[in-house]
Formats: structure tokens, sequence, C-alpha cells
């Protein structure tokens, strides 16, 4: 049987003996194995070159694996095409990443409302949705600014709100808090634990054990293997 | 009531879930607002490497609008001249000798139905033209002497630049009217007073100055005088060296087919008919022709200009890895960022295309005004330019948006 979407207690990410083998021989992970449940909440720590940010881009459908099997939100990755995974990435998957990556040029409402580009919605909807997520991460006052204009903290909360605006059953952080000083890195950590509290599925990359600590699952990574995987 | 509606305030109302698969998507209207975004966001970069292309099809468009407004204006004037003018010419014979038209041959064309005017010149074959009959007799300046009848102003279509042309009373008196070029090399600007020419050892008095005619340029290099006068004097034989007719508009080429036996009915053979505005027509096509060359200036501009779109687009895919991997994070296929690459160039090279247009008309009008031509921008080059910027813009669009489609989305995300 294969768990559908959204259906609780299902597997929302699944990895069976995945291997991913860079050119050079270089083996990033070696037969890695993991169940993350729909609305579970995963912190990954490990140290750099663990395989830690490879985990994630193979989760997030960004990469394939070289070996081994790869379910996304009840969805064979292994054999998807290259417009199957966008669609994936479009619909359910929200990414959030350490460098932020917003256009300058846009304000915070564009930024959001772009993060629904490829979901083929008119433009108006995106808006009215960007709208909904801006408040979402408390930025009601910062729709119109420009990424320029605003703090380390409330340009991660405008990359938050882009990854969130879509409604995904999935969040895929890559070490959020990891431009941010303590302070405001603190309060985009309770945003993300906040919203995945709503239902979707958390994943965060962190090599800072404090903030996996706040996680109800951690999962320990070395040398491109699971060494750890405990739940309280 | 599932998880999924509990957990999600303003959720996009029109998405497919469950069974239904979900596809990325980039509608063309969406794809043309990216590639707009994109050139906004690098203004001065953007303008830079479309001027590249405007001013390759600026010269283009400027080469093609000049050379169509002088042709436009030659056509005027042939029109303003009229089309309906034949000339009738001695042929050769079979064995190359000059043929001779009869001399009843103009009384039998002014007899011609159709025909409003008839007139004709007759060459004076050793009389030669000077100020004054101390210049050396070898020093002729190549000015031909005709004869000819008070009718060749108006059936060419001519004007006088000063004094006027023979008429009846004037063409039996040792009288002379100089063509265009003649009066210049003989440095003649005026008439009146007792302006005289030594032609052909008898002194002439200088009556009137010819404007060029446009239909037949090789008179203005003559001087003419009355045909009775030149029987007297030359003893030139009353056969005509060339004869002008003006048919009715709408019978030019009845006439034209007649001309030859009503000139010459014993040979009909040996006469030629021609009609000089075609000629003119053909020189103002061929004229049209010399402007290859400079098309193909404008070419390689437009090859250089394709270069450097290129150039900045390869650079902007190296620059903008992160929005590269950012987009794909957010459900953008291969397909959609080659696109979006595409569609920045060719939009690049479009309006690069237009500026050119309009760089172009504006040199065409410049030029069209200063030469005191009509101002002509053929049509194709309105839908010619934006389509030429459009492929050279994809063309040179296709390796960068290759390149950006190619790029691992993990890496584009690291470089930032």
């Amino acid at each position: 049987m294969t768990p559908e979407a959204g259906t609780p207690g299902a597997a929302a990410l699944e990895l069976r003996d995945v291997v991913k083998e860079y050119p050079g021989g270089v083996q990033a992970l070696r037969r890695v194995n993991v169940d993350i449940g729909t609305g579970e909440r995963v912190a990954v720590v490990g140290p750099s070159g663990s395989g830690k940010t490879t985990m994630l881009t193979i989760l997030g459908t960004l990469e394939r694996a070289t070996s081994g099997y790869v379910h996304v939100a009840g969805r064979d990755v292994v054999k998807a095409s290259d417009s199957d995974l966008a669609g994936l990435r479009a619909f359910e998957i929200g990414f959030v990443f350490q460098g932020f990556h917003l256009q300058d040029s846009m304000t915070a409402l564009d930024n959001v409302a772009n993060g629904m580009l490829y979901t083929g919605a008119p433009v108006r909807e995106r808006r009215e949705a960007a709208k909904v997520a801006l408040d979402r991460v408390g930025l009601e006052n910062r729709v119109t600014h420009r990424p320029q204009q605003l703090s380390g903290g409330e340009k991660q909360r405008v990359a938050i709100a882009r990854a969130i605006a879509k409604n995904p059953t999935i969040i895929l952080a890559d070490e959020p808090t990891g431009n941010l000083d303590s302070k405001s890195g603190q309060s985009v950590l309770e945003l993300l634990h906040q919203l995945a509290a709503e239902g979707a599925t958390l994943t965060l990359i962190t090599h800072d054990e404090n903030i996996a600590e706040t996680f109800p699952r951690r999962i320990q990574m070395r040398d491109g293997e699971i060494v750890g995987d405990d739940r309280r | 009531m599932s998880v999924a509606a509990l957990r999600r305030p303003g959720g996009m109302p029109h998405r497919r879930r469950g069974g239904g698969r979900d596809v990325a998507r980039l509608p063309p209207h969406e794809l043309l607002g990216v590639a707009l975004q994109g050139l906004r966001t690098r203004k001065l970069r953007a303008a830079l490497s479309a001027l590249g292309i405007a001013i390759g099809i600026g010269a283009m468009v400027a080469v093609v609008g000049v050379s169509a407004s002088s042709q436009a204006n030659l056509l005027a004037t042939i029109d303003a001249l009229g089309t309906n003018l034949l000339t009738v010419t001695p042929g050769t014979t079979f064995f190359g000798q000059n043929e001779v038209l009869p001399n009843t041959a103009v009384p039998m064309i002014r007899a011609m139905k159709n025909v409003q005017r008839v007139s004709a010149v007759y060459s004076v074959p050793n009389a030669n033209v000077f100020r004054t009959q101390f210049v050396p007799s070898e020093e002729t300046g190549g000015i031909g002497v005709d004869a000819t009848d008070p009718e060749l102003v108006k059936a060419m279509n001519g004007s006088v630049a000063a004094g006027h042309f023979f008429d009846a009373a004037s063409e039996n008196e040792p009288e002379v009217v100089l063509g265009a070029a003649a009066a210049q090399d003989l440095q003649i600007e005026h008439v009146g007073g007792h302006v005289q020419l030594f032609v052909g050892g008898t002194w002439f008095t200088v009556i009137g100055i010819l404007n060029s005619m446009t239909l037949d340029t090789t008179l203005d290099d003559n001087v003419f005088i009355g045909l009775p006068v030149a029987e007297r004097l030359f003893q030139v034989q009353n056969s005509p060296s060339e004869i002008y007719v003006r048919a009715n508009v709408n019978d030019v080429s009845s006439v034209s087919n007649l001309l030859a036996a009503t000139a010459d009915p014993q040979n009909a053979d040996g006469v030629d008919v021609s009609q000089p505005s075609d000629v003119l027509e053909a020189r103002a096509a061929a004229k049209g022709q010399f402007t290859t060359l400079l098309l193909g200036l404008g070419a390689v501009a437009l090859l250089v200009g394709a270069i450097g779109i290129a150039n900045i687009m390869v650079i902007s895919v190296l620059e903008r890895r992160g929005e590269i991997g950012l987009r794909r994070a957010l459900g953008a296929t291969r397909r959609h960022i080659s696109s979006q690459f595409l569609a920045e160039s060719a939009l690049l090279a479009v309006l690069g295309g237009i500026v050119g247009l309009a760089f172009g008309a504006i040199a065409t009008w410049v030029y069209s005004v200063a030469q005191n031509e009509p101002w002509v921008v053929p049509l194709y080059a309105l839908i010619a330019a934006p389509a030429a910027g459009f492929v050279i813009g994809a063309v040179a669009g296709l390796y960068p948006a290759a390149k950006a489609a190619r790029l691992s989305p993990t890496e584009a995300l690291r470089a930032t």
C-alpha cells in the first residue's frame, strides 16, 4: 500500500539504502535508511561533511540518489521525471535556506508570492496567499519592504513565509539560523516549530546541538551514515 | 475533516490534491513577466547589450531606408516627367553599320493616332563649339551640336533655366540654346546682352540655357540650333539621329508597337524604339542592389551585437546561480529555467531591434530632409527589425540557457 500524502502517521519522507556518490568516487551517503512520518519534527545534526545537506537535497528532490529508494510525500522519486519532481517541489515542499535567497528588487510580498510562481496560480491569488503567510510569520508591517530594508531575522521570516505560503506538507530547512544572531535565531526557530505544529513535516539541518535539543527527534550523522536516532 | 484543511488558512483554492498529480507550470505571460523582471533588475547592462543590436539593426534600417527614399525620389521624378515618352533611334545593321532614319520619319510619326507631340534632334557632325575663335580647334570640350525643332523642350518635359528656347521665328536665325552641362563647361550662366558662341565657324547668339533633361541626360552635353539654320550653314541631312515621341498615356504600348514601321516602312528592323522611363526605373532598381554591401556591414554589426548578448547572458547565468537554484527549489523544471534565459535574451534583442528601427527611421528622416527627398522606411522593416532581433536573441541565448538549465540546483544554491 502506498501511503497518501498528508495522511497522519504515514511516512512523509522515506529513504531505503540510499547511496549518493559524487564524481571522483566520493560517497556522501552510504546506505542511509530513514523514515520521517507526516507531521514529525526532526533535526539532523552532524559536523560539516557528514552528508546531512546531501540528505536534505535528496529528500527535497533537488538531487537524485545514486542508488536506493526514495519516497517523498508518498511518491517514488527515483522513477519520477524532472517535471514530476518540479511539481512535487512546487506544491509539497517548502525550502528554507541559510542564505535566505530573497530577490533584492522585489518587495517582501512579491518575494513570497514568487515562491508560488511555478504552481501556475494567478498572481492575484499568489499575492493573497503571500499576505496571509506574512501575517503568520509576524511581518504584516513589512509587506512592501524590500530585503535591504529588513533585518537578518526579518529576511529569514520572509523566506519562511515564502516556504509556507503554498501550504506544503514538508518543510526542509538548511541551517536556517546560521546567519542570524542568537536572539533572532531563537525566534526564527520558535516560528518554525510553531508552523510545523500546525501539521507540516519539518526536517531541519543544523550543526548546533542546542538547536537540535529543541526537536522531539534528532538524527545524528557522520561520514555519510546515520549514527544516532533518538526520540523523546 | 482532514488535517490538511485544519492547518491551512488561506490555502490555494485551485490546487488539486490527493490522487491528482500536481504539475509545475509557467504560463507564457508569467514567463514574460519573469524575463522582464530579470532585465529590469539589471537595467544598465540590459540597455548596453541591447544597444549593440540597436546599432546593427539601425544601420541596416538606415541603409534600406535611405536607398528606398532615393528610389522613391527618382521614381517620383520619372512619374512627374511622364512615362509616356518613347524614343526612336536608328539601329545598327547586321554587320554593325549604323542605319539611317528616312527624312519622312518625323512627319509620318506626327501623323500617327494617339501621338501628342513629336520632336527630333539631328546631329551636326563637323561643328564644334568655342567661346572665341582663338581657342585651338582641338579643344572642343566634348560639346556636341544638335539641330532641333521648337518642340524639343516640351516633348522632354524639360525646362529653361535662363532665356528661352527657339520658336518658329528664331529657328531660322543663328541662335543657340545650351544644354545644362554644356553651359557649365562653357561657363555661361546668363543670357541676354550679347553672349555669343563660335559654332562651326559662325557666331551664334546664346538665347537660352536649359535645365538638365532627366529623361535623356545625354542631351545636357549638347548645344541646340534650329534645323533650318543647320541645313543652311552646315548642310545637315534631314535624317534624325533621335526622335522623341509623346504618346497618350493609355496608348503607350500600341504606339510603341507601331513606331518602327512608321518611322521606316521599308526597313522597320533598322529602327530601335525604347521607353526612357523604363530604363530609369531599371536603373533605380539597380541602385537598390548596390546597398547589399552596406547591408553586409550592418549584418556584421548585428553579429557583434549577438555575441555581446551571448556574452552578457553567460555572465548573467554565472552571477545568478543562486536565483537559478532557488527557482529550481520553488518548482521550476530545467525547461522553465532555460526558457527564462532564452526569453530574456530574445526580449533584450527585440527591444534592441525596436530601438534600432527608431534609430534607422530617424537617420533616414534626417537624410531625406537634407536631400529634399521623400521619407520612406520600407514597410517590411517594421516587422523585420523586431523579428530579426527576436531570432538573434534566441540564437544568442541558446548556449547560456542550456548552461543555466544544466546547473545543479544544489551547487547553485551553495554559490551564494
